[in-house]
């Protein structure tokens, strides 16, 4: 690991203004960074370390109905808050679907929105990452590429965002505070992440310096809580990235769906809103004729990006899955295996 | 430039001077105090042989920073028993036989004891193994583990009736 600089600024102002010189990064739990670090493929200056600041560790009930989540939450605490799971449903199940329960333990909200991908290629350093070190080219691209993107890829780069908790989050509408070296603003979770274009090395619409400071959801998110699943399909059945993910998000008044969410993970290098998606669902039953129409429209523009054509088959049957499930109701507890197709680890049951 | 920090470890305070910022939990607890039981495997987070409890939470102490911990209270394997009376996780690993190598085993231990705390698995198998993911065992004795986690906490769940009664 390259030697660095440790900052421990007392402030959110001292932290933007230690965190906007060149070569600073954010340290929070540091479960991915470090790692990165440790790979040489992170090779930061300096450490601007925020997990001391006051002030961003709260689960906040706002008075219009929002729900605002501070940026040092951990994923754990999250997903265990009773009253977070019962209105958020789904995206509690993406929280536990993800990691281990000890990097659950230690990774925040702030920094799961800013994980890198898991592309190997990216992480061996021996090979040509043009995210890594713009303009070296792609190895991926001739690799193998079996879990790469199928949606939104670029010739210049086709790694997917491993996120499990973006997904939901940005079917909810979620929007990103943000204090940086102009002050606060903040920004739909789904204007965050980047599609790779002709610039993977730049990721999120974060400038120097800026910090999320919070995640918020607006009121409208808790009205799906009757009907919303996140249903990811791995390599193995825990403690694996996803190959691809679905949050399903519905409401369903008189027998008829009034609203409907949708979004994919592990397809893209942003989570993927599937807007067209949600248009079909608008005002119809809730039929498997209906879903599979839907997953048909979420996955119009999808195209291999090499050896992942099934992926794009695969997406389609788990919106569908995901709308069905969603559809039946969200269970009064989540599944000892949450989010996995299998209802067991033993005998699983290959529906 | 050095950072002082000082946490607590095994129910002792500890100050450390640290001459470079990038050493781990993991390897303050091996090589300044020689707590050899956090095992080192992967490094890299995936295997969960460096377990600790940080502040009654398991984390793997591989990819958490010394100096960001400064002032944290933590448990490792070496603070578990009671004298030479083990700790209810140690005995069911013994009465189950939840290892082989025992490579994997301390880490397996502190998971269990967190696992219990976090209190969402309860005794059921199906659950447990969910809850345990992060910790491999390259032997295999996943099957024994899990008797083991499961029967150490049905006897902490029937210590507590006993102290509610």
């Amino acid at each position: 690991m390259k030697p660095f600089d440790y900052v421990r600024p007392a402030t959110v102002a001292e932290a933007v203004a230690a965190a906007a010189q060149p070569g600073a990064t954010y340290l929070a739990a540091g479960t991915n960074l470090l790692d990165l670090m440790k790979g040489g493929v992170s090779r930061p200056d300096r450490l601007v370390d925020v997990t001391h600041l006051e002030g961003l560790d709260g689960i906040e009930h706002l008075a219009d109905g929002s729900l605002r989540i501070g940026a040092l939450v951990s994923n754990a605490d999250l997903a265990h808050d009773a009253g977070f799971a019962r209105s958020y449903p789904a995206v509690a199940e993406a929280l536990l679907s993800g990691a281990s329960a000890q990097l659950r333990n230690a990774a925040t909200v702030g920094g799961n929105l800013l994980q890198r991908t898991r592309c190997a290629y990216f992480y061996d350093t021996a090979s040509r990452c043009n995210k890594r070190e713009a303009g070296s080219g792609c190895d991926a691209r001739d690799g193998e590429n079996r879990a790469h993107a199928v949606l939104g890829w670029s010739e210049s780069c086709i790694a997917t965002h491993p996120s499990d908790f973006c997904v939901p989050l940005v079917a909810l509408d979620a929007i990103i505070e943000i204090e940086g070296r102009n002050g606060r603003r903040e920004i739909g979770l789904d204007e965050l992440h980047r599609l790779p274009g002709d610039t993977p090395q730049r990721e999120s619409a974060l400038e120097p310096g800026d910090l999320i400071t919070a995640v918020r959801l607006p009121p409208a998110a808790r009205d799906f809580a009757a009907h919303a699943r996140y249903l990811k399909v791995r390599e193995r059945t825990s403690y694996a990235f996803a190959v691809v993910s679905a949050a399903a998000a519905l409401q369903i008044e008189n027998g008829k769906i009034k609203e409907a969410r949708i979004a994919l993970g592990g397809v893209a290098a942003k989570p993927w809103r599937a807007r067209t998606a949600e248009d079909v669902l608008k005002g119809v039953a809730p039929t498997a004729d209906a879903f599979q129409e839907a997953a048909w429209r979420a996955l119009t523009d999808a195209k291999p990006s090499g050896d992942n054509a099934f992926k794009i088959e695969l997406a389609r049957r788990i919106v569908v899955r995901a709308l069905t499930l969603a559809a039946a109701g969200t269970p009064a507890r989540l599944p000892a295996l949450p989010a996995s197709p299998f209802a067991s680890t033993s005998g699983a049951i290959h529906a | 430039m050095n950072h002082s920090i000082s946490l607590t470890v095994n129910g002792a305070r500890r100050d450390f001077v640290l001459d470079d910022p990038r050493v781990t939990l993991l390897d303050l607890l091996r090589e300044r105090l020689h707590l050899t039981g956090t095992k080192k495997g992967c490094d890299r987070g995936q295997c969960g042989a460096c377990t600790i409890l940080v502040d009654g939470k398991r984390i793997n102490s591989c990819l958490a920073l010394a100096i960001s911990h400064d002032g944290a209270d933590i448990l490792t394997i070496e603070g578990v028993a009671r004298g030479d009376q083990l700790h209810p996780v140690q005995a069911a690993f013994i009465a189950h036989d939840g290892f082989q190598c025992g490579f994997c085993t301390p880490g397996q231990i502190m998971s269990a004891i967190g696992m219990m705390r976090e209190a969402q698995a309860g005794d059921d198998p199906e659950r447990i193994r969910e809850c345990m993911s992060g910790n491999l065992c390259r032997c295999g004795a996943y099957a024994g583990i899990v008797d083991a986690v499961r029967e150490a906490q049905e006897r902490m769940d029937e210590s507590n009736q006993r102290r509610s009664a």
